[in-house]
């Protein structure tokens, strides 16, 4: 069977999304759509699945042209897809959330449950993805849910699979069972889309490549033939920067030290365990590990957000433990929370005010109760101008951002400040790859200027580039305290996982 | 998984906590009952029947429930109930009421059937209302306007039962739930409108509408417009022979019963059935339900109309089954309370039972015991229901379970 | 500007809207003339109908007076739900918190003999400070059991009603010689001086310097927003609570705050009707007003420059609606329709969009509810 995708184009206000996009993939073959943030891809596929009307252009299957009006017919014409953010209801169980739209039923429309626990068991016997029926969603780690979400799929016979970012949350061993599902899937005669940014991936599984770039089409290529040097220059339009250009560290005394520290969860779990380590002046520490380890709770125990149940965090030997998130502020540290549109930004107000948002109460914007807005302003333009945001007005709301500029609006606010510390969570997820080279070259800047930076983050391209030195979180511990220069990929992935590499082992 | 010490029974901090507030409400409860229940001398006179009753001595009942509820509060702080916990405090709960209840009446008598069978009667609007409410939310719909809906259609059931008959006067007030529901549907879901200011809008237009009508047209024309004969209680043979509990439940009129069947017919429906699955989905996560091809906002629409109907049947209970005439605001802010009981049942039909009834209990309550010298003003009493309600909300309930995507609307292309 | 300009004219196109559907009403509700056959007669009451809401708040110094008086504790409560909206907080608990301000105004209000330059402001110190006290509660139990704020005020509300109800009949506060809910005479010196009084003889004419202290009010809610910190917390507490946390902000104490703020702003509305409009305080001090101010808190997009307009239009609609009652018999429940239908309009641009056929963006309210969630 064969898919096509002619002439797609699809506007939303502002801006072209798809511009006469084509696009065709058959069953038994993989294709990879690489593009970055914003490029368009999961508009594109949107589209394909129905949830989107394209403006212009349609739909074929073996030649016969397809309308879609919701999910609904797409799932009836064989397509489906996996969402990069699952598609599950955390309190509904395995089986509810795979029957649903296609429920088993007996006399009255009531549910038969006792069918659906039958069918996922086939599906998912057939297929090798183990799963028990009567789990609760918000029970199971990531990797199971994503089982759970191809077997949904697998089960409404779809003929081709799309998965979207499928690789963010796994581990290294866990991306490579996950290629093997994918050649299962080819085998058994579907098709499949793989949609990433992950250049790597992309070059080890797919059969072919389509590259897209602010909505177009701009290259098809062959992964026996292409390097990612130059995918990366299609994506992005240039030659790209894909290591982070350093110099090397000359790391001084301990500025972060953390001593045995423990978070424990209200119901009795402990996600960060007993966990100790330091970061220097002029040194970036990254942290490494699949999500869910534990690192979002470190992070927020050190930046006051959380308290932690024992253990001792110090700033230049003073210690924070039981200081406010606005007292660590005070003694130089500086954090860039995980989630900019949650945690980091309000973004409902403007540049400016967002820009003041943890310093508002310093002598500079403020004395006792009144704001001095014209201060913050002057500031702001100032910022604008030195981090590169792009908006011609900071009283504009933060909304009419990009992501990447959200994200620098962050940085300007923590990083322009005097500071000795720098904890960054996740600081380049979801922004287009210019943003990305600002923002690393801004963290490195700081580590030359003398600041200690910490670096928590998921994709093990950046903290291999960025870091000085690399540390492994595995459930709420500290496993491996690595020198990236000297250490591959893969076994940093072992340790992600929780085991080591044969070498260490021994 | 970790090395941590693990204790044998995983306690978390919240749980604790939870735990010593309900161990210092026992003391508190056992302090009331020391200091105030044992104040009045003489017997209570619980009467069941014509014929029958029975006593409680006030003053012994009081010192010795006050001694247990010591005891038991020592046993929750010390050790807690484990899983007999909300057992424990049901039955605590129960007996200081029935000591409330005996120092109230000590002295005197009252009937408790009658009592406890007004509670039954009392609580249908505010069962319907929270079903109605139920229905609407785990949709994921917010739904303030409860009470303007009872409201309406108490106004135009009593106008069209006056014309016509008690069966169409009915039919009429769950036309008005439906009619109302569509505009919280449209302007919710169509135009996005804040739920909860659509919600107050309709209220303030049915209680504007309904005065309006209530002066211009009713009070001149109330013999022709504005009077009925309401249903009488049905009286269910074999069930209603049942001692106590038959006269309670099963000699009620035809809304009671109504009222019972659209609690079990919605928690069948929630939990039993396609229709059912397909709603808490997407009361829970929308996009998971939309990606699998179900239409979302359609599910919501009928939901909603489904939900105006049954809450227009609870309104047509003031004219139709208690009072024959419409008044104006008859309903007072039970929407409202209807909305506490959906809290109260965590959005379950059953939950929100217990919390009608508990409601109607307290308006039960006062209408038999105001009439004894006990010495707390009547407007405390009349409180009774506002107090519990927070207390209940802010003590045991608090903000969980909530259909998770309730309140914000749905987008698809 | 032209934001401005497009927004007032949706609310102006909404207000049209709402006359319109309100008129049919009226006509449809003439029962007799209907019955009769006589439309001539139904139109011309909607004729007489709406003179009479014109006159009766715009068309003497008596119907201006009359429309002032009704806008004070109007805008003051307004203000009370506008500043919970700006800290994301719905507070339908602007009645309870009228009360308990009326309750402790009017205590101060006959408790002392003072001089008035001293008296009046410490009578409406005691009514800011009662309803802050009262709105702070809501707000506590928010912060601290995740009650959601819409559920405990409506209860509060109740509670404090018959509170106040079984207060006036208490010997403190009962009037000799009565035996219902009313209250004792507040002293003279402490009753806030008529707007007129220049007018010498004119008794009818009610406005009284509640009106000043309500524009006050309005500056200082504006203050507030653009020009403190407090401000600034609140409003970046109520649009994101957890990137305010992370900002450092003390977002359960701000809850509190906001209710507090809030409810001082709905006590000064009690004690202004008690000290300005009536002398005393019954059971009924508060009427509908705190509902009422939801609408003009919504009509009003919770700005200061908003809910002034709009109360002062609820104020001149509630005495051009007593006019109207008295000339024909449209019953004043007919304004309580007009309001509800206002709100529908302007909560619902894209219907007067369609409607209309007006050309243009039309911003809705977008979301304040964000869910039961604590």
């Amino acid at each position: 069977m064969k898919f096509e995708l002619r002439g797609i184009t699809k506007r939303f206000p502002g801006v072209v999304a798809n511009d006469n996009v084509n696009l065709e993939v058959s069953t038994g073959e993989v294709l990879a759509l690489i593009g970055e943030n914003g490029a368009g891809k999961s508009t594109l596929m949107n589209v394909l699945y129905g949830i989107y009307r394209p403006d212009e252009g349609e739909l074929r299957i073996d030649g016969t042209p397809q309308h879609f009006s919701s999910p609904a017919d797409a799932i009836a014409a064989g397509i489906g897809m996996v969402h990069q953010h699952f598609m599950l209801v955390p309190v509904m169980t395995v089986a509810e959330n795979v029957v649903l739209g296609v429920e088993p039923t007996g006399r009255l429309g009531s549910l038969d449950i006792d069918e659906a626990r039958r069918m996922v068991k086939e599906v998912s016997d057939k297929y090798s993805l183990e799963l028990n029926p009567d789990a609760v969603i918000e029970d199971l780690p990531v990797g199971v849910r994503q089982r759970v979400e191809i077997v949904k799929v697998l089960m409404r016979d779809a003929k081709i699979v799309v998965f979207d970012e499928p690789t963010a949350v796994l581990t290294p061993s866990e991306i490579l069972e996950f290629f093997e599902i994918v050649r299962s899937l080819v085998a058994a005669g579907r098709g499949v889309i793989f949609i990433t940014h992950k250049l790597k991936e992309a070059l080890t599984i797919a059969d072919r490549i389509n590259v897209l770039r602010r909505g177009k089409v701009v290259g098809e290529a062959n992964p026996k033939n292409t390097t990612e040097s130059e995918i990366a220059e299609m994506m992005v339009g240039r030659a790209v920067q894909l290591v982070v250009d350093k110099k090397p560290a000359t790391p001084g005394a301990a500025m972060l030290q953390v001593k045995n520290l423990s978070v424990v969860e209200p119901d009795g779990r402990t996600v960060v365990d007993d966990v100790s380590f330091e970061v220097r002046v002029g040194e970036i520490v990254g942290i490494a590990g699949v999500q869910g380890n534990g690192q979002t709770e470190l992070v927020e125990a050190l930046s006051g957000m959380r308290r932690a149940a024992s253990g001792s965090i110090s700033v230049a030997d003073r210690d924070v433990s039981h200081d406010s998130p606005r007292e660590r502020h005070a003694a130089g540290m500086a954090h860039i929370p995980e989630d900019r549109q949650r945690q980091g930004l309000v973004t409902e107000m403007s540049i400016t005010e967002n820009l003041v948002l943890t310093r508002y109460h310093d002598a500079e914007f403020s004395q006792g109760i009144r704001m001095k807005w014209d201060v913050a302003a002057a500031r702001a333009k100032e910022l604008v101008a030195a981090y590169d945001i792009r908006t011609n007005d900071p009283s504009q709301p933060a909304s009419t951002l990009s992501g990447g500029n959200q994200q620098k609006v962050i940085v300007a606010r923590e990083l322009s400040r005097d500071i000795r510390l720098a904890v960054a969570a996740q600081p380049t997820r979801g922004i287009d790859v210019g943003s990305i080279e600002y923002v690393h070259s801004q963290i490195v800047k700081e580590r030359d200027a003398g600041v200690a930076v910490l670096v928590v983050s998921t994709e093990l391209d950046e903290i291999m580039s960025l870091s000085d030195r690399v540390l492994v979180m595995y459930r709420g511990r500290i496993v491996a305290d690595l020198d990236p220069k000297k250490v591959s990929h893969m076994d940093i992935g072992l340790y992600m996982a929780g085991s080591r590499p044969a070498a260490v082992a021994s | 998984m970790t090395a941590a010490a693990v204790p044998d029974r995983v306690v978390s901090a919240e749980q604790r906590k939870r735990a010593r507030s309900v161990g210092i409400t026992y003391l508190v409860l056992a302090m009331v009952c020391f200091f105030i229940f044992t104040r009045r001398p003489g017997d209570a006179g619980f009467r069941i029947t014509e014929t029958s009753q029975f006593t409680l001595p006030a003053q012994g009942f009081g010192w010795a429930l006050g001694i247990v509820l010591v005891a038991v509060a020592a046993a929750q702080l010390l050790r807690g109930f484990g899983r007999l916990s909300n057992v424990v405090l049901a039955l605590a709960t129960a007996a200081f009421f029935m000591s409330f209840l005996a120092w109230a009446a000590a002295g005197d008598s009252f009937s408790f059937v009658g009592m406890l069978q007004d509670t039954v009667s009392r609580s249908v609007p505010i069962t319907l209302g929270a079903i109605g409410g139920i229905l609407s939310e785990r949709s994921g719909v917010i739904n303030i306007s409860i009470e303007g809906m009872l409201l309406a259609a108490a106004c135009t059931s009593a106008i069209a039962a006056s014309l016509t008959n008690l069966w169409l006067g009915t039919l009429v007030g769950a036309l008005t739930g439906v009619a109302l529901a569509a505009v919280l549907a449209v302007m919710s879901i169509r135009y996005k409108v804040d739920q909860v200011i659509v919600g107050f809008a309709i209220n303030f237009f049915a209680l504007g509408v309904t005065s309006f009508v209530s002066f211009r047209v009713l009070v001149p024309n109330r013999d022709t417009m504005n009077n009925l004969l309401p249903v009488t209680p049905i009286r269910i043979p074999l069930l209603a022979d049942v001692p106590f509990i038959g006269t309670i439940f099963f000699e009620q009129t035809i809304f009671v019963y109504f009222s019972f069947a659209a609690v079990a017919l919605a928690t069948w429906g929630l939990y039993r059935t396609k229709w059912g699955l397909r709603t808490r989905a997407i009361g829970e996560y929308p996009k998971a339900a939309g990606t699998l091809g179900v239409d979302v906002n359609k599910l919501r629409y009928r939901n909603l109309l489904l939900a105006g109907a049954v809450a227009g049947i609870g309104g047509a209970w003031w004219p139709i089954g208690i009072v024959g005439r419409f008044d104006q605001n008859i309903t007072n802010g039970r929407g409202f309370i209807a909305l506490a009981a959906v809290i109260f049942g965590r959005w379950h039909p059953v939950g929100a039972l217990c919390g009608a009834l508990v409601f109607a209990l307290a308006e039960a309550v006062r209408l038999k015991i105001g009439n004894f010298d006990t010495g707390i003003p009547s407007e405390f009493l009349i409180m009774a229901p506002y107090v519990v309600t927070i207390i209940v909300v802010a003590g045991f309930i608090g903000a969980s379970r909530a259909p998770k995507a309730a309140g914000q609307p749905y987008e698809d292309q | 500007m032209n934001e401005t300009l497009k927004s007032l004219r949706f609310t102006l196109l909404a207000v049209v809207a709402a006359l319109v559907v309100s008129a049919f009403i009226i006509v449809i509700t003439d029962i007799e003339a209907l019955g009769d056959g006589n439309f001539g007669q139904a139109f011309s009451t909607l004729g007489t109908a709406y003179w009479g809401l014109f006159k009766g708040s715009f068309g003497s110094l008596r119907a201006i007076s009359n429309t002032i008086t009704g806008a004070t504790p109007l805008l003051l409560a307004g203000l009370a739900v506008s500043s919970a909206f700006k800290a994301g907080l719905f507070n339908i608990g602007a009645t309870g918190q009228m009360l308990a301000g009326a309750i402790t105004g009017l205590w101060v209000g006959f408790a002392f003999q003072l001089p008035p330059i001293i008296h009046v402001p410490l009578a409406l110190l005691a009514a800011a400070v009662g309803g802050a006290l009262f709105g702070a509660i809501p707000g506590a139990l928010k912060a601290r059991t995740g009650a959601h704020e819409v559920i405990t005020t409506i209860m509060l509300n109740g509670i404090a009603s018959f509170t106040v109800l079984w207060l006036l009949k208490t010997e403190l506060f009962k009037r000799e010689g009565r035996d219902d809910a009313i209250s004792k005479f507040v002293e003279d010196s402490a009753k806030l001086p008529k707007l007129f009084w220049f007018m010498g003889k004119r008794i009818d004419l009610l406005a009284h310097t509640g009106f000043i202290v309500a524009l006050l009010a309005t500056f200082v809610f504006w203050w507030l927003l653009r020009k403190t910190t407090l401000g600034f917390e609140m409003q970046a507490t109520g649009f994101n609570q957890e990137a305010a946390r992370y900002a450092g902000m003390k977002t359960k104490s701000l809850m509190v705050v906001s209710m507090a703020i809030a409810g001082a702003f709905a006590g000064l509305a009690g004690g202004s009707e008690v000290l300005g409009l009536y002398g005393y305080a019954s059971g009924s001090v508060a009427g509908d007003i705190g509902f009422d101010a939801i609408a003009v808190a919504l009509l009003g997009r919770s700005t200061p420059i908003g809910t002034l307009v709009s109360a002062l239009l609820f104020g001149a609609l509630q005495a051009g609606g007593r006019q109207m009652q008295v000339d024909t018999d449209v019953p004043i429940d007919l304004i309580i329709v007009l309001r509800a239908l206002i709100v529908f309009f302007i909560a619902a641009p894209l219907l007067v969009k369609a409607i209309f056929r007006v050309k243009g963006d039309a911003k809705g309210f977008g979301q304040t509810f964000r869910g039961w969630g604590g």
